[in-house]
């Protein structure tokens, strides 16, 4: 087992070192970069200025040398300064809003789990009943609503209207005079609505790959012979089918990893909570090349590490499953 | 085009910054939210409060029984005292991303940094240059030398008193070349920089150069804290300290940032204790907070100011401004396309084009049309230049002259076999040009011209279009500077690959009109200038101005002091107060 766990981790090395020459290819081909910013259509700038500029930022050099130093200071772990005016640690900056957004998506999964899994087994075991249908249109409903659209309808409903909750942020304005425990009460006041149109437009995904999972299960001979021997509906469904059923659900969750430090910009833009999403919409269009690299290069890893993850967790759950090392 | 930003003083610094021609190419409307640097100079201010007030007391001496009459009159309470207190919040849709106004380029920087430093010199409410940090000033005979002499009772935030040093620190910072600042232009072109005691400095210029006074507003740096460093990785880029009316006090990235009132402040403590700049992205939240009352002051959009805060709770509670902004839209032809060389095409274009109809439809009204590259409220601003209101009639008839006639019946204007087709380009993220250029497109159809848009990422359409000068027409807007310097647009030598001419205008007497009215100290001779220079330009035409938008503001209604002005409306924020039994918010500091 740790031998194949090594050897898929040294895997990850040239599979990680494409992904960065991809990535940073594609944004060097992009028009613009970060000094256009500053420079274009501004009075104040001649070649020369430009070239002082470009040169604070070494844009000046060929692009595979610029590559190789990057390239040199990530495998030191260092993500290097961002391009954008503030000029800050790249990791500085991933830092302070990381942990919002990995609070409101562990939330939101752990919501979105705790819901979905019953709607896609219920829904499984009474096919094409009322529940079944009503679920479906339910989950594919908070599939199909523009997160945006949903979001302003609930703050002007909550907040404005019936004043329960607040309308944005993170924190209210008063917060630091709070207790702690009203801090904590304050922040997760503020999560409610965040939380729900983020959870709302996940359900649809994970009940209906739950569904057919269990649709699949209840169908094989095992389940008939549980059955057979005289078991109770509800042993047959939740001890021996669930179980298999969830499965397959590992992966998924294997394959979010990656989507936990990624925000949703249209999200975060709306309920002005200060996130990944926003961070990296800010950097694309700023072409702050250090810090896109290091988000790309987190989310990578983390991706990788989600499947490995997976995998490994599969062939514990499953004992059909061994690896070969 | 609206400023979604809400402003504070700091406006007065980035203009007088340089007297920079900002360019209001804004990437606010580019969609990235970041460098909308707003404008609010103005003299056309309707106060709108003021209209309803009047207004609704004569309907109170008309019926006596009107409930309206008891709205939004505080101003006439006995209790109308300045009181200190309170807390302002205001929202904006940019972070901030630098607080040292040297290195930040941003709307969102300049709106704290204004706030926090001082420049020797400042704008009044009518625009006019006054002291700031420097008690006056002389200007030499042969108007090369500027001696300032500053004030003496001066302390930054950190109680070290300011003196000439800090001056000179500053200047040095902007004219070194590993400084990696957009504004060193202004300070290039000082030759000689000379400390003549603590508190007397001596400018000395080159040749005269009138923007240079204007430019000394920018704001003065603590050497104290600063020399020796680098500049770039200063402490002081998210710990600001200068001599302003508000001192620093916390940075939530992306998500506030707090100042408190300065007790030491040299020209007295602000009477607001507290101003918390909430960042919030999305203009529809914006607004949904402010209705909740959770924002006291913002940047409205034409539909929020005309439709949606005319409901009586926003009558109520709140306080609308608006105000030419210092800018204009326009319509810019290519003049190395062969058709638009013909001056008789381009004046039968904007006679084409039903620029009231854009106002109305494009703005809700809330603008006016644009004749000259300048507010038509400020000093500078030639009303007397030749106009060409819409006539499609005349349109065709101007075109018929340049030889553009339909001779094969296609409902194209055709000339030398070649119908009139063009392209009008336009940047990605900003709606208002979209849609004016679908207005302009249906116009210039009805005289036989056949347009055609395309909206172009911003990066991609300075690269591949403008530098190249591979456009044959596109819709943008400047941000105009308070100085009317215009050298930069206008000037034949500044067409060269990255330069502002990129229409390629060139004509002898705007260069030296421009030549001369930079070089003439003198308002009332300067003007003469500029006002020849705006006739010759409304003539040629190289452009169709489209428009200058109105500056859309809403305050609440417990903030009074409030007073527009030419200036705009926050050049007196640290005179704003809110009367004591209104207060809302306890500030402890």
């Amino acid at each position: 087992m740790s031998k194949y766990i090594l050897k898929r981790l040294i895997l990850m090395i040239p599979v990680l070192l494409g992904i960065t020459i991809i990535s940073f290819s594609v944004m060097k081909v992009a028009p613009g970069d970060p000094v256009s910013l500053v420079t274009d259509l501004n009075p104040n700038m001649n070649e020369e200025a430009i070239k002082r500029i470009r040169d604070h930022y070494g844009l000046n050099e060929p692009v595979h040398v610029q590559y190789y130093k990057w390239l040199r200071n990530m495998v030191m772990l260092d993500f290097g300064r961002s391009f954008a005016s503030d000029n800050r640690p790249v990791i500085d900056k991933i830092l302070e809003r990381i942990h919002v957004t990995i609070m409101i998506n562990v939330i939101s999964l752990l919501l979105i789990l705790s819901i979905a899994i019953p709607i896609g087994v219920m829904s499984a075991v009474k096919q094409n009943s009322l529940f079944d249908r009503g679920t479906t249109v339910f989950v594919f409903l908070g599939f199909a609503v523009p997160t945006f659209w949903l979001a302003l309808l609930l703050m002007i409903l909550f907040g404005v209207k019936l004043e329960w909750l607040p309308i944005s942020g993170l924190r209210s304005l008063n917060a630091a005079s709070l207790s702690p425990l009203g801090q904590l009460a304050d922040i997760a006041r503020h999560l409610i609505l965040p939380v729900f149109v983020s959870a709302f437009g996940g359900l649809a995904g994970m009940s209906r790959y739950m569904r057919s999972n269990m649709l699949e299960v209840i169908r094989q001979d095992y389940i008939t012979t549980a059955r057979a021997k005289g078991l109770d509906e509800r042993t047959v469904i939740f001890k021996h089918a669930l179980r298999n059923a969830l499965l397959p659900v590992v992966t998924l969750l294997g394959l979010s990893v990656p989507g936990l430090i990624g925000g949703s910009v249209i999200f975060e833009t709306v309920f002005a909570i200060p996130g990944m999403g926003q961070l990296f919409y800010q950097s694309v269009m700023m072409r702050d090349y250090p810090t896109i690299m290091g988000i790309l290069v987190i989310g990578a890893v983390l991706t990788l590490v989600g499947n490995l993850l997976a995998d490994i967790c599969y062939s514990v759950a499953d004992p059909r499953i061994r690896v070969s090392g | 085009m609206t400023d979604l930003v809400c402003r504070s003083v700091s406006t007065v610094s980035i203009d007088a910054l340089a007297g920079r021609l900002d360019f209001d190419y804004s990437p606010l409307e580019l969609g990235n939210g970041r460098k909308n640097v707003s404008r609010k100079f103005s003299n056309r201010i309707i106060l709108a409060v003021v209209l309803v007030i009047a207004a609704e007391l004569v309907v109170a001496g008309l019926s006596a029984d009107n409930p309206a009459a008891q709205v939004g009159t505080p101003a006439a309470k006995a209790d109308d005292q300045p009181a200190y207190g309170d807390m302002l919040v205001r929202g904006s849709i940019g972070d901030a991303s630098v607080l040292l106004p040297v290195l930040a380029s941003d709307s969102g920087s300049f709106d704290i940094t204004g706030m926090i430093y001082n420049g020797l010199v400042k704008y009044d409410k009518d625009i006019n240059l006054i002291g700031d940090l420097a008690e006056r000033w002389e200007i030499s005979e042969d108007k090369l030398t500027i001696r300032f002499f500053l004030r003496k009772d001066v302390k930054f935030q950190d109680g070290k008193p300011f003196t000439a040093r800090d001056v000179e620190y500053t200047y040095k910072i902007y004219v070194d070349p590993k400084t990696p600042t957009a504004y060193a232009t202004p300070f290039l072109k000082v030759k000689d920089f000379r400390v003549l005691d603590d508190y007397t400095v001596e400018v000395t210029y080159g040749k005269p150069y009138a923007p240079a006074l204007g430019s000394w507003g920018a704001g003065v740096l603590p050497r104290h804290l600063l020399e020796g460093t680098d500049i770039t990785q200063s402490p002081l880029k998210r710990n600001p300290i200068g001599t302003g009316p508000f001192r620093f006090k916390e940075w939530a990235t992306g998500e506030k940032i707090v100042v408190d009132a300065y007790d030491d402040y040299y020209d007295g403590r602000p009477y607001i204790s507290r101003v918390l700049t909430r960042i919030i992205p999305d203009l529809a939240t914006m607004f949904l907070e402010l209705k909740a009352g959770r924002i006291d002051q913002m940047g409205l959009s034409p539909l929020q100011f005309t439709r949606q805060t005319e409901t009586k709770q926003f009558k109520e509670n709140f306080n609308k401004y608006k105000y030419l902004s210092f800018g204009y839209t326009y319509l810019g032809y290519n003049l190395k396309d062969w058709r638009f060389q013909d001056k008789r095409v381009r004046q039968a274009l904007t006679t084409a084009i039903n620029r009231d109809s854009i106002v109305q439809g494009v703005l809700l009204g809330l603008g006016v049309v644009a004749q000259t590259p300048y507010n038509p409220d400020t000093f500078w601003y030639n009303p007397n230049v030749k106009k060409f209101p819409y006539d499609p009639e005349k349109a065709k008839q101007m075109l018929a002259e340049a030889g553009w006639k339909d001779t094969d019946g296609d409902g194209i204007l055709d000339k030398d076999g070649k119908p009139f087709q063009f392209t009008i380009l336009t940047n990605q993220g900003n709606d208002l040009r979209k849609n004016a250029a679908t207005i302009i497109q249906r116009d210039l159809k009805r005289v036989g011209i056949q347009a055609k848009i395309r909206v172009i990422e911003w990066a991609a359409f300075v690269k591949n279009f403008l530098d190249k000068r591979e456009y044959e027409a596109c819709l943008l807007g400047w941000g105009i500077g308070i100085d009317p310097d215009q050298t930069d647009i206008w000037n034949s030598t500044k067409t060269a690959q990255h330069q502002l001419n990129f229409m390629s205008y060139s004509n002898k007497e705007v260069d030296q009109l421009l030549d001369d009215g930079v070089s003439t100290y003198d308002r009332d001779e300067r003007k003469k200038y500029y006002d020849r220079f705006q006739e010759i330009i409304a003539e040629d035409q190289p452009y169709t101005f489209l428009w200058v938008a109105d500056a859309l503001q809403i305050v609440n209604a417990r903030i009074h002091g409030v007073k527009p002005a030419p200036a705009g409306l926050t050049y007196n924020f640290d005179k704003w107060y809110v009367p004591k039994p209104l207060q809302k918010y306890h500030i402890q500091q």
